[in-house]
């Protein structure tokens, strides 16, 4: 007999329940129990009142599902609905899957000599500081004087992809937000959902609906993980412009169109770069995460560290991408001051 | 000077609240302000205003901060829009102008000068100058050729490269100011427009705006706070009170004949003899008053004749206009004029005291 029996007894509930014959599958205790040749007996003083959950609701009424039930319920709601979800998102999510093939290959087919030189360049360029220049040179002369470029470029490549596809993705998002208050109340709870959620969770229904050998399985964690920064940051830079010239350029007659391109996306510029830091710093997190979806890269080498208790690949390589972090992080900080140094002091 | 109405406003009300309409009513029934915000919940921002403004003079919107007038000039661009009202330019109503004809009146009518610059920080000098004609749609180098006349007219040349920040205060507004002319606008709105300046600069840039009037004759609407500035430039003085016209007319009129305590008090303050000028206090000629002394200019103030006299009060002047004789000012008569009528009992200052 269960503990909550008598309720639903008094309850009337009984015929509801369905005779007590134990169906379904059986809780470890109850196997325990009956391998022992007994059967399991609740206590019934008040002191150990069990909690109504539902497995325990379940024990003295077989119409209330279990937990189990539940949790197996999620996953057949998901499995019903993975082909039709499959049919949309494959076709559509298809081109990440060329673009990060596409430009891992190319990264690695250069030349080193050639990546390097382009990268010192782009940056130089970019940043117009001699300090970020020479950080970049000396961080990747000695990631390839220990062997660990191939991995570094491939990590670098799927971080280029990803944070190119967010800014892409992600600041006319923040731009409509901006301009809309009732959807920037409907998106804030989904970009709070998607900064919380742990890492791993992300990869759970990817790897259901996309084949683990496919790169748009991590591409699709990395930029639902990295785009949250500049949307928000977008959204926030607009709406932090000064009303004042906002109000001076309507009074001039601007179009919408002339307002956000002359006036709000320019003096928003240096809020949308700090977000456009956040999003390279967490595509960095989260590649390493996806090296276990078969992501390429420096993740792989600290997957085999922990896997085969390679502590020295392991350390190895976890030094590496913290030289990478700092790497991005001064150069897209570099290049934030510049793009604040040219608006006011 | 010309006598035709450029911009008017006709029976303007501003309320501001959930449900303006329905206090409307109750405002033009004659609620009061303090009633409507207790007992409808909405506040009265502008009653029953009418002005009608002259082609090429300068009407100075004055009163103190919460009477409406930042409110008042954003509604000669429907930068708000009236809760009801006409506002009439050239005898056009501007509320019935769609979206795009009023984008277009605000580019090529009317333009506007703000308190606190609103220069776009990441653009140069030269670029904000040009503004409106960019946004217009003209080719970079015919806005720029514009732009640099102006940006020379109110003395920036020079400074054309230079981005806002670089600058001091009065020299952005004066970007403000050439940012404006370049827009070759009728109509000029000014917000305050000299009110973030420390008080010489001030003088100069009012000093600027009345220099380039004698030239340009546009149609300014000039909102301030501050007396002494809206007599020196004003053609045409309105004084707001909670959202209400008390007295609007010649300077020289209102300050001689204050119609209300509470202008009486503001103008108690004022240095009568600079603001004050022969042709208010000058008798017209007769037989019985002989001139004394010289001559004095018809438009002089009373602070020119006072030193021209030497403190004299016996002395009495004849007053020139154009080369001939309008009349005679006997400096009895203008030691007279310097002293205002007492504040009234029931003006503001005295509610504060007795606070």
């Amino acid at each position: 007999m269960a503990f909550y029996d008598s309720l639903f007894d008094s309850l009337g509930l009984r015929d509801w329940c369905g005779a007590d014959d134990k169906g379904g599958p059986m809780t470890m205790a109850e196997l325990l129990a009956r391998s022992k040749g007994t059967t399991v007996t609740e206590e019934t003083s008040a002191w150990n009142l069990p909690f109504p959950s539902l497995d325990n609701l379940h024990a003295a009424c077989e119409a209330v599902p279990r937990t189990r039930d539940m949790t197996s319920g999620v996953e057949q709601f998901f499995l019903d609905i993975k082909s039709g979800l499959q049919f949309v998102l494959d076709p559509l999510t298809q081109p990440l899957s060329w673009l990060l093939d596409g430009s891992i290959w190319l990264f690695i087919a250069m030349p080193w000599w050639l990546l390097i030189g382009l990268t010192l360049v782009a940056v130089q360029w970019i940043t117009r500081s001699k300090g970020s220049t020479l950080l970049v040179a000396i961080t990747w002369l000695f990631l390839a004087f220990i062997d660990h470029y191939d991995y570094a470029v491939q990590t670098m490549a799927i971080i280029f992809v990803c944070t190119g596809l967010s800014v892409l993705i992600g600041v006319p998002i923040g731009i409509a937000m901006s301009k809309n208050d009732r959807l920037q109340k409907a998106i804030i709870p989904i970009l709070d959902m998607l900064q919380t959620l742990p890492s791993f969770v992300y990869l759970i229904p990817l790897i259901f609906l996309f084949s683990v050998t496919e790169s748009k399985l991590y591409g699709i964690a990395i930029i639902l993980y990295a785009i949250v920064p500049v949307i928000r940051l977008t959204d926030l830079g607009i709406r932090l412009v000064d009303q004042d010239i906002i109000e001076a350029a309507n009074a001039f007659g601007m179009t919408a169109r002339q307002k956000l391109l002359s006036v709000e996306l320019p003096l928003a510029l240096p809020n949308i770069m700090a977000g456009v830091n956040q999003t390279i710093m967490m595509s960095l997190a989260m590649v390493v995460i996806a090296s276990l979806v078969s992501a390429p890269g420096l993740g792989v080498l600290v997957l085999r560290g922990i896997n085969n208790l390679e502590l020295g690949v392991g350390l190895v390589s976890g030094f590496c991408i913290v030289i990478l972090a700092i790497l991005l992080d001064r150069v897209s900080k570099a290049t934030l001051a510049r793009v604040d140094v040219s608006q006011d002091s | 000077m010309t006598t035709n109405v450029k911009v008017s406003i006709k029976n303007l009300y501003k309320i501001f609240g959930p449900e303006p309409q329905a206090a409307l009513a109750h405002a033009k029934n004659g609620v009061d302000k303090p009633s409507l915000l207790e007992e409808h919940g909405h506040v009265l921002g502008l009653k029953d205003i009418n002005i009608d403004m002259q082609d090429g003079e300068i009407t100075v919107i004055m009163g103190l901060s919460g009477s409406g007038k930042s409110t008042l000039i954003r509604h000669f661009n429907r930068l708000i829009e009236p809760t009801d009202g006409q506002i009439l330019i050239d005898g056009k109503d501007v509320m019935q102008l769609s979206d795009e004809e009023l984008r277009k009146m605000r580019q090529a009518d009317m333009s506007m000068v703000f308190q606190k610059f609103a220069l776009l920080p990441h653009k140069t000098v030269l670029e904000n100058a040009g503004l409106a004609l960019r946004v217009r749609g003209f080719q970079a180098d015919d806005a720029d050729t514009e732009a640099r006349k102006w940006l020379d007219r109110v003395s920036l040349s020079g400074f054309e490269e230079h981005y806002p920040h670089q600058l001091s205060g009065g020299m952005q507004q004066r970007v403000g100011i050439a940012r404006a002319l370049t827009s070759n606008s009728a109509v000029m709105l000014m917000d305050e427009a000299f009110s973030a300046l420390d008080p010489l600069i001030r003088n100069d840039m009012q000093d600027l705006l009345l220099e380039l009037q004698k030239e340009l004759h546009k149609t300014i609407i000039f909102i301030s706070h501050d007396l002494d500035e809206a007599l020196k430039l004003a053609d045409h003085l309105v004084i707001l009170k909670d959202g209400e016209v008390v007295q609007q007319g010649e300077p020289q009129e209102i300050l001689l004949n204050p119609s209300d305590p509470y202008i009486e008090d503001f103008v108690s303050d004022i240095n009568r003899a600079r603001v004050l000028r022969v042709r208010s206090v000058m008798q017209p000629l007769s037989d019985t008053i002989t001139p004394t002394a010289g001559a004095v200019d018809y438009n002089d103030t009373l602070e020119d004749v006072i030193s021209h006299s030497d403190g004299d009060t016996t002395k009495i002047y004849q007053v020139i206009r154009n080369g001939e004789a309008v009349g005679t000012i006997c400096m009895k008569d203008l030691v007279r004029a310097l002293v205002p009528r007492a504040p009234s009992t029931e003006g503001i200052r005295n509610q504060i005291n007795a606070a």
